[in-house]
């Protein structure tokens, strides 16, 4: 290769300008060797200028050469035929015979005379010039401008030549130009600066449009992200987190502290994963287990209950918690053992456990995200107010709320957004106040109210990344990659 | 959630309105509804064979998926949903529900013996009188109790529900506990006379009967209810027998509620009494029926009590975030079916129907003013509670330790706390681990609430094959251990875990982890001899490959392990490429 760009150079010292397709015919070389050339003594420095040229040119097909070599098909026929005639059958035996015949015809060199029975071709003329071997010897030779434009159509019709275009380059000498070429560094070393050599070497110039190393990178889990600006956010309104490390949790917590009644169909083994070791919970604060007892079978605080015979050894069932309102239940009954109430902003993120029926979007185990506020005198309007102002942190800003049912909140709103992509109203989370047979067993004063909402994890990282299948989120089947492409999250933009 | 389809074009002919799905969407909104599907029988139909959504044909009748709250039992059929919504439009006012006494000497009695006790011990009744059905009402009938059947009634186990031609029985009934043996009767739609225990045997297959067999099947006697003649009316929970059959022609109906609770039996009963009675000659009214227990208790059904609540006023819009008049907040229950009336200034007396048993607390009253009002029209304001937020510790060191992992070149897994129990035994080579155990999976998959992180991990490197090597893996999370000491027998454990993949193992790797774990979190390196700081002590572990083992001791206590993972594990876990691994709990740095 250094030998070709040393060529080249020569030659463009001589004389300029020089096409590349000369040269590479000059050398002897293959045309792409001689751009290849180029691109080196280009990469170097300003040493020639280049000038893209487009040529169209003409070769011979095979059928072509068969011409140059031997005679257009007509020429031939003409010479084979005897004085005396040749049956046609022979004629057309004859290598091209039948496109030589009709030619020959056309040319008016030969005729057929049928007199004698059989059809016999005879000469017409003494002499015959033969422009199209002769034509096809001048492309053939690259002589192809002294060719008229009619015969040349004429040819390609007929298929003995063909159009070619090549693209060369047309050289001349650069503001740089020199004989040889120096060698280019690639890097500023250390050697180089300690030289101060730097000063007298040339560099190679950077391709820009190619791309860095990749950098060796560890990497965080995108619902774990997602995670962390749901608890940033949290932090930043003042909230307190719980410690949701128990998922093993029993009935009573779960659901009896909640006031959901023990023949509640989330109470049912098709929803809720039971523990059988260790099956049973027996450690509970006595006198509130009391409460809770009477304020399902007979009522009180205000209420008629409802009406039914309370186990105990429903309450003692071990589980996986369903929801992590189960620790909330738990850190509001301390609250209550507190000697003054004091107002509380709580939230978790963790996760819970569901036996449901497993698709697309359900999982046995998913992360709940729980806000909940005790204060006195708190409203469904501060519910809504703090629910608008969490979501406006992730950049939601349209939000509806509809009436539900919740066993241990009344009012229970659930909480629709607009999304803007879907263009259609979704469900993102459940909220309401919690119910005065939940809190008031726990001791809580009577004007204190506890609001609280929630909503999963996973929904809002699906919808936000695009995901379809929760099994490419979370859980060992995920793709490792998609995780290290996972850009920042930043859910307020 | 209990869903209902109702049929497009009768309900808005009901309703004396016609809308479009959007309206109609948004008046369940306000409503607390959920319109889930617009869809039709045919598609239904293919839905459920699980055939790609066909389009709704124009010459199909139109049917409405509704969503309903669970405890909303009134609105569970055609006839309910329309009283509620014509209500709550204020297009009518609540009708009025009653029970009438029949003339002196004719009440239907029904006795109960007392062996019933040892099976199903309450039974409800009632009469409906003069009612005509109509091909669509008497579907709507026979679809509500199915309704009520799978939801309040908990799938017939707390309360099922028996209808009767009352023409065709002849009263007083008895409700009776016999053995099966001694039940015969012709079973509903069937055509020969079977006794109980072949009843049972007929329906050991049936697609929707099979589930309730369960309720009565063990027990040496099965409930039973007959008339004056011996002529079995039904055996509940599983079937009523074909003589007294319904049909578009009955005209007066008994209907007999047995149950386990009698709370619920009353609510079903008066739910379906409310529902139905609009068909009544005597439009909104019942028959009484009579219950005497064999203590000589004597009770009358339907009981369709209308209760009172006081509430306060100004505490309603306290609780709402509202200011509302006494008598606008009348308007407002009224739209919710409750009557109301102001007692003074500050209190309103409310009455809350037979339809409305969700109302058990004046809260349930607060969140019907407030649905009236529209949730939508509520002042959104912020509490004005004043908190410092704070981290759970662990979160927070976890966090943390996170980050440095993660800057180290490790990503991060997130994968399952459940698990079967060979993944945390047997794949590891233990051959019984102590865990939680789960009573009631689905599939193997959740036997057990994992012990350790590292089975996660090594799936995800499994399905993870076509990443280039080295593969860092790490994951902070939790593990459960059985724990006696703990309040329900098992605690969470936060655990640290980081495997290293490669064509070569790579103790260095891993081990390297650890050190500038320890790093970070200031402990010195110890040694055993000290018992001071962090150390490795050589151990035997048939996770790891022999000699290349040992155990992660902190100031004399065992907090974790290192080492190159077995083949044979490698193997079980389907990996090709040798692993080192280290897991340690992290509490102990709180």
């Amino acid at each position: 290769m250094a030998d070709i760009t040393e060529k080249i150079l020569e030659e463009l010292s001589k004389s300029e300008p020089r096409d590349t397709l000369e040269l590479a015919s000059l050398f002897n070389q293959d045309h792409q060797k001689i751009v290849g050339a180029l691109k080196s003594i280009q990469a170097h420095a300003d040493l020639v200028s280049v000038e893209q040229q487009t040529n169209k040119r003409f070769e011979t097909t095979e059928e072509g050469k068969h011409i140059v070599d031997n005679g257009s098909h007509e020429a031939v026929l003409f010479n084979s035929i005897p004085n005396s005639g040749m049956p046609q059958s022979e004629v057309m035996k004859l290598p091209y015979g039948k496109v030589g015949l009709s030619k020959a015809l056309a040319a008016g060199w030969v005729l057929i005379d049928k007199s004698g029975g059989a059809q016999l071709v005879k000469k017409k003329v003494e002499n015959i010039e033969d422009t199209t071997w002769k034509n096809l010897k001048l492309i053939a030779s690259g002589k192809f401008d002294e060719v008229g434009e009619k015969e040349k159509q004429d040819y390609k019709k007929r298929k003995l030549i063909q159009e070619v275009t090549t693209k060369s380059f047309l050289l001349r000498k650069g503001p740089e130009f020199s004989l040889t070429l120096s060698k280019l560094e690639t890097d500023l070393t250390s050697e180089m600066i300690a030289s101060g050599n730097w000063k007298n070497l040339k560099f190679k110039a950077y391709n820009l449009d190619a791309l860095g190393v990749p950098p060796e990178s560890g990497n965080l889990h995108p619902l774990l992200k997602v995670r962390a600006e749901f608890r940033q956010i949290f932090l930043e309104m003042g909230f307190t987190e719980m410690p949701t490390n128990n998922f093993v949790e029993n009935s009573f917590w779960n659901f009896d502290a909640l006031f959901q009644p023990q023949q509640h169909p989330a109470r049912d083994a098709h929803d809720t994963f039971f523990i059988s070791e260790p099956k049973l919970s027996s450690k509970f604060p006595s006198d509130y287990l009391e409460r809770v007892k009477t304020v399902h079978s007979v009522g009180g605080f205000g209420s008629v209950g409802y009406r039914y015979n309370w186990k105990i050894e429903e309450a003692q069932k071990n589980l996986l918690r369903t929801h992590t309102t189960a620790v909330s239940a738990r850190m509001l009954y301390k609250l209550a053992q507190e000697k003054d109430f004091k107002p509380t902003k709580l939230f978790s993120i963790d996760r819970v456990f569901r036996n449901e029926t497993l698709d697309a979007t359900h999982l046995a185990e998913f992360h709940q995200v729980e806000g909940v506020i005790a204060d006195y005198n708190l409203t469904l309007g501060n519910l809504i107010g703090v629910i608008s102002e969490f979501f406006k942190k992730l950049n939601i800003t349209q939000l509806e709320f509809k009436p539900a049912y919740n066993p241990y909140t009344e009012p229970s709103m659930e909480i629709f957004c607009f999304h803007p992509g879907l263009k259609k109203w979704i469900e993102i989370g459940n909220s309401g106040i919690f119910r005065p047979e939940m809190l008031l067993p726990m001791g809580l004063p009577e004007n204190v109210n506890v609001i609280a909402w929630g909503l999963s994890l996973e929904r809002p990282t699906m919808i936000k990344y695009g995901f379809n299948n929760i099994r490419d989120l979370v859980g060992p089947k995920v793709d490792l990659e998609m995780v290290q492409r996972n850009p920042l999250c930043r859910l307020d933009k | 959630m209990p869903t209902i389809g109702i049929k497009r074009d009768s309900l808005f002919k009901a309703l004396g309105k016609t809308y479009t799905d959007e309206e109609f969407e948004k008046l369940c909104f306000q409503f607390g509804l959920e319109l889930d599907e617009v869809t039709s029988e045919k598609r239904m139909a293919n839905k459920e064979l699980g055939k790609v959504d066909s389009k709704i044909d124009e010459s199909e009748e139109i049917i409405y998926r509704i969503d309903i709250p669970a405890n909303r039992y009134d609105l569970l059929c055609l006839e309910g949903l329309v009283l509620g919504l014509q209500i709550f439009l204020g297009q009518i006012s609540p009708p009025v529900f009653k029970a009438l006494k029949p003339a002196e000497g004719s009440i239907i009695q029904m006795k109960v013996l007392p062996d019933t006790a040892k099976i199903r011990p309450y039974i409800v009744a009632a009469v409906l009188k003069n009612l005509y059905f109509t091909k669509e009402s008497y579907d709507s009938f026979i679809d509500l109790q199915d309704k009520l059947h799978q939801n309040i009634c908990r799938k017939r186990t707390l309360v099922s529900i028996g209808t009767h031609d009352l023409d065709t029985i002849q009263p007083p009934f008895i409700y009776d506990a016999k053995r099966p043996e001694d039940i015969k009767f012709v079973p509903l739609n069937h055509d020969k006379e079977l006794n109980a225990a072949e009843v049972m045997e007929l329906y050991s297959s049936h697609v929707q009967l099979k589930q309730y067999l369960h309720i009565i099947k063990d027990s040496p006697v099965y409930p039973v209810i007959t008339d004056k003649k011996g002529v079995v009316l039904s055996l509940p929970p599983i079937i009523n027998s074909n003589h007294s059959k319904i049909t578009l022609n009955t005209k007066n109906v008994f209907i007999e509620i047995t149950a386990t609770d009698l709370t619920k039996a009353n609510i079903v009963l008066d739910t379906v009494v409310c529902m139905f009675s609009q068909y009544c000659k005597n439009k909104y009214t019942a028959e009484y029926c009579e219950v005497i227990y064999a203590d000589g208790a004597c009770h009358m059904y339907p009981q369709l009590v209308y209760r009172k609540e006081n509430i306060i006023v100004e505490k309603v819009n306290n609780i709402i975030g509202i200011n509302q008049s006494g008598i606008s907040m009348e308007a407002l229950l009224s739209k919710m079916s409750l009557t109301s009336k102001l007692k003074n200034d500050t209190e309103l007396e409310v009455e809350i129907p037979p339809t409305r048993h969700d109302v058990i607390h004046p809260c349930d009253i607060y969140e019907d003013v407030a649905i009236a009002y529209g949730y939508n029209n509520i002042n959104r304001a912020l509490p004005d509670t004043n908190t410092i937020g704070s981290q759970f510790p662990i979160n927070k060191l976890s966090d943390l330790l996170r980050d440095i992992i993660a800057q180290a070149g490790f990503t991060e897994a997130l994968t399952f706390s459940l698990c079967s129990e060979d993944d945390i035994s047997s794949k590891l080579g233990y051959e019984k681990v102590l865990a939680v155990h789960i009573s009631n999976p689905k599939t193997l998959e959740f036997q057990v609430c994992r012990t350790t992180l590292l089975p996660g991990i090594l799936k995800t490197i499994a399905a993870n094959k076509k990443m280039p090597l080295p593969l860092k893996i790490f994951e902070v999370s939790d593990v459960v251990l059985r724990d006696e000491t703990a309040e329900v027998g098992a605690r969470n454990e936060r655990r640290l875990c980081a495997v290293n993949c490669n064509k070569n193992a790579g103790f260095e790797i891993v081990h390297g982890i650890l050190d500038r774990a320890m790093m970070v979190l200031e402990v010195p390196r110890g040694s055993s001899s000290t018992e001071k700081g962090y150390y490795l002590k050589k151990s035997d572990d048939p996770i790891f490959f022999p000699g290349r083992s040992a155990e992660i001791c902190l100031n004399g206590k065992t907090i974790g392990k290192i080492g190159v993972i077995h083949p044979n594990v490698l193997n079980k876990f389907e990996l090709t490429n040798p692993c080192s691994a280290v897991e340690i709990e992290i509490e102990s740095f709180l």
